[in-house]
Parts: structure tokens; C-alpha cells; sequence
């Protein structure tokens, strides 16, 4: 199962680049605003996640991305 | 013993495996095939000065966290953090058990980002320091942008090693291993939505409770009527947690975030949690920008988990962390981020103070609150009060933009 996911993921790298963006990067404007990341302070997100981690029983998917456009 | 910030481990190391050849096939595709298109962009170059403090249930953990990240040239981005928890004070199980304490743990990180085409490689080290816990991480990422950049898939594996002792006593040493295995998927939806999947595995194998921490059990013979031996915990732990969160632009400027998470694991641990978030800059030039926050978390506790066990030794393994019971917690927060004139701004650069301030209440179900047989209370084993309480969590940091 977990081979078989990788596997279709390392098909949609090799083909991906041929895809038309249905966002153009040109039509980014809102997603390149900082307020847009899912984090903008990394050092005061990493701190939040340490507090949640060593209070409650869950852990992991915190995520790791900025978010925003990536054109920045 | 730690406040423990780490990662953790697992049962059967063959499916660890097995993922971690996956994650290798899949960074060699990667580099077998360099994709063309725009390239991805290096985290910002910046540094962040923090106070970061947590008071609540007679505990405070404060200190310092420092972290610089700089370019070298325009491919590498070397990154480094000093953080320290200088903790403080007695919670509710050194009441019931032990004396107060005080003690610090020091933790150094190094990272480095290197650009390959559209892919970015990260490398990571994490080295912590109490006076009893010892812990070195080491981590390795891959992320590429794809379909014109519409799509960030992430993977990131880390592998930490913990050793752990006991103050007071020379002979205990013990050793505890784990293993994380994350997935993220970003993903631009329109022109003002991005959503983000996110999935993690995390393995522990070792010594994985507390070793100053006990149970209760009912003893008649003892005058509150019960008493305490040693928690002992399973030697093995395996998580899985999901995660989807998603942010949108207002159609005037702000932006709103949602967030859902589910986690399950091995030891019969269920949790939730969802949040909402508001970003609101109140000038064009980001002079201020206000962040409010809203968090709930609810989780069912472990099997082996019991406020008061029957009597001695009454099952295999067995525990009695309030972390590791049936509780919820309710969180707010608010956050304000000021952007410095250039008059009182350092090197010339872009420079912001912040305070972010969040208020956690949690509410245990089965946990009790055997304090109050202190007062000589009547109250029997078993029927104490739930305990509750609640913390403050102060994040203030000066950024400076190199």
C-alpha cells in the first residue's frame, strides 16, 4: 500500500511538470501575502508545538511548510 | 526528568523500514529526473530573539530561544537554535510524591536547506541536555513544488536516541530510541486558498516513562488508605496522526485558518484537536498585525492508564500521567506583531516586536486530585475531585530580517 502510494507520487513528479497551473503564478498576489503562511514565526510555532507535545498524548503532523505561494 | 521535547519510537522496526526504502526510492526519483519550472525559494533570512514562559498547575517553564538563519550563497540556508527551559516549581504529581525542584534543559539545533532545481534538502541535528536526560536527533527532509508550483510534497525522517537517568541514583541508566516519518502535501486550491495534508509516524522503542512517577493503588493498611509503587510502562510505542489544515484570504485583508487533527496509537490513546486562527494587519505596511486564536484538544486516555489501581502490582504495565489520562483542554489566544520604524530599527533592516499571549485550561476526567488529603480530609480513595487547571503561555520575540 505504502510502496504503491510512493510509487503514484514519483509518476505525478516525473509528468507534473507538464501540468497547466490553474493558478497562474501571475494570479498569486493573496497567497504570496506573508499572512498567508501557515506560520510566519517559526521560532513561536516550533515553541507552541513543543507546549502541545509535552502536555497532551498527541504528537506528529504539526506540519512543516510556510504555506503561501512559494514565489516570494 | 524531562519536560520531553523529542520524538519518539516503536514496536517492529520493519515497517520503519521498509517506509525509510521508500523515502530513499522516492529522493532518487527525485534526483534522477530534475524537473524544470520555477525553482523553490530558501526559507527567509532572519533572526528571532524569544522569551517564551508556561505557568500553570504550580509549574513554571521559562527561558530563552534564539534562532539565525543566514544564506550562503543562493542554494544553502544554514539555520541554528539555541533554546533553554529553565523549570521551576511542583505540579501535582511531585506534590502528591516528591519534593519541588528545580532544574534546566539546553537544546542546540543545527539545520541546513540546499537547493537542488526544485527540490530542497534538509538536514538537521537536535542535541538536549538536562541533568538526567540526555537526547541527540538527527533528521533528514526532502520537499519538491510540482504542477507549476501548485503542489509542495514534503517527507521528513528523524532518528533520536535518548539516554536516560536518575538523580540520586547511580545504577539507573536506560535507553529509549524513536523513529518519525512525516508527509505533507501543500496544495494551492484557488487564489486565496491553500490547504495543507499532513501525516506522521512515530515510533518509540526503550525506556519510555518517567522514572520518578507512580501510581496509586488501594492499600487499606496505609492511613489515606491507599498507596504508591512505580509506573511501568510499555517498552514500545507506534502513533499515527493526520492533520488537515487550510487558510483563506478574506475578500478584505485578513486571513482565517482551520485546522483538524486525529491521532491514534498503540498504547489505546485517542485525540482530537481543531483551532481556528485570524490574522488581521491594521495598516497597509503590516504596522501591526493582531492574531487571535482558538484550540480544542480532547483526548481518551492509555489502556494501562488508572487514577487508583486496585492494589499492588494489579496489571501488567501501568500508569498514572495526567497526560496520559482522559482529558480535554480549551485554548485562546491573541497576538499582536508591531513592525519597528526605521528610525529604532536595527542594521537597517526590516525589524518587528511580538507578544502572542495563550490561556489552556484543561479539565482531566480521571485524574483526581489527591492534594487535598493534605487538609486531613475524610474523603475516600477514589472519589477526590477531577482535577483541572489552567496555564499561561507567553511568547514575546524581537525579529530582525537579515
Amino acid at each position: 500500500m505504502a510502496r504503491a502510494f510512493f510509487l503514484i507520487c514519483a509518476a505525478a513528479f516525473v509528468s507534473g511538470c507538464t501540468a497547466t497551473p490553474w493558478v497562474a503564478p501571475y494570479e498569486r498576489q493573496y497567497l504570496a501575502d506573508p499572512i498567508m503562511s501557515f506560520e510566519q514565526h517559526p521560532v513561536a510555532a516550533r515553541y507552541m508545538n513543543h507546549v502541545y507535545e509535552a502536555r497532551e498524548a498527541a504528537r506528529g503532523a504539526e506540519g512543516g511548510s510556510g504555506g503561501g505561494c512559494g514565489c516570494n | 526528568m524531562p519536560i520531553s521535547f523529542g520524538i519518539d519510537g516503536h514496536t517492529s522496526l520493519c515497517p520503519s523500514y521498509k517506509i525509510l526504502t521508500s523515502v530513499i526510492c522516492l529522493a532518487c526519483v527525485w534526483l534522477l529526473f530534475p524537473l524544470t519550472a520555477s525553482a523553490a525559494v530558501l526559507p527567509e533570512e532572519r533572526a528571532d530573539s524569544m522569551y517564551h514562559s508556561y505557568s500553570g498547575g504550580g509549574v513554571t517553564i521559562d527561558g530563552p530561544s534564539l534562532l539565525v538563519r543566514k544564506n550562503i550563497g543562493s542554494s544553502l540556508s544554514l539555520s541554528a537554535n539555541y533554546y533553554v527551559d529553565m523549570i521551576s516549581g511542583a505540579s501535582i504529581d511531585v506534590e502528591a510524591t516528591a519534593s519541588r525542584y528545580s532544574e534546566q534543559r539546553d537544546e542546540y539545533s543545527l539545520g541546513a536547506d540546499y537547493l537542488v532545481d526544485k527540490a530542497t534538502l534538509s538536514l538537521g541535528y537536535t542535541n538536549s541536555s538536562e541533568n538526567d536526560y540526555q537526547a541527540e536527533t538527527v533528521s533528514f527532509g526532502i520537499s519538491q513544488g510540482f504542477f507549476g508550483d501548485l503542489s509542495t510534497l514534503g517527507l521528513r525522517v528523524s532518528y533520536g536516541n535518548d539516554d536516560v537517568y536518575r538523580n540520586g541514583d547511580d545504577n539507573f541508566s536506560a535507553q529509549a530510541e524513536h523513529r518519525r516519518y512525516a508527509l505533507s502535501w501543500n496544495q494551492i486550491l484557488t487564489q486565496k486558498l491553500i490547504a495543507e495534508l499532513s501525516v506522521e509516524t512515530v515510533a518509540d522503542e526503550g525506556f519510555l516513562n518517567n522514572p520518578y512517577r507512580s501510581v496509586r493503588y488501594l492499600d487499606p493498611a496505609s492511613g489515606a488508605g491507599f498507596s504508591y509503587q512505580p509506573e511501568l510502562y510499555p517498552t514500545t510505542r507506534n502513533s499515527d496522526a493526520i492533520a488537515l489544515r487550510a487558510k483563506y484570504r478574506l475578500p478584505y485583508r485578513a486571513a482565517v485558518k482551520g485546522e483538524y487533527r486525529y491521532y491514534a496509537d498503540s498504547w489505546g490513546i485517542r485525540a482530537n484537536n481543531i483551532e481556528f486562527r485570524y490574522t488581521h494587519p491594521l495598516a497597509e505596511k503590516d504596522q501591526w498585525i493582531l492574531e487571535g486564536k482558538l484550540r480544542f484538544y480532547q483526548q481518551r486516555g492509555a489502556d494501562f492508564y488508572s487514577d487508583l489501581f486496585p492494589y499492588l502490582n494489579a496489571t501488567s504495565f501501568r500508569a498514572r500521567d495526567k497526560e496520559l489520562s482522559d482529558f480535554s483542554n480549551v485554548s485562546f489566544g491573541i497576538g499582536v506583531s508591531y513592525l519597528l520604524p526605521e528610525r529604532w530599527s536595527l542594521f537597517e533592516r526590516k525589524n518587528t516586536l511580538n507578544l502572542h499571549w495563550d490561556h489552556m485550561m484543561f479539565d482531566y476526567d480521571n485524574f483526581r486530585d489527591v492534594t487535598v488529603h493534605g487538609d486531613g480530609s475524610d474523603i475516600a480513595p477514589g472519589d477526590e475531585p477531577a482535577y483541572s487547571f489552567g496555564a499561561n503561555v507567553i511568547r514575546l520575540f524581537w525579529s530582525v530580517w537579515l
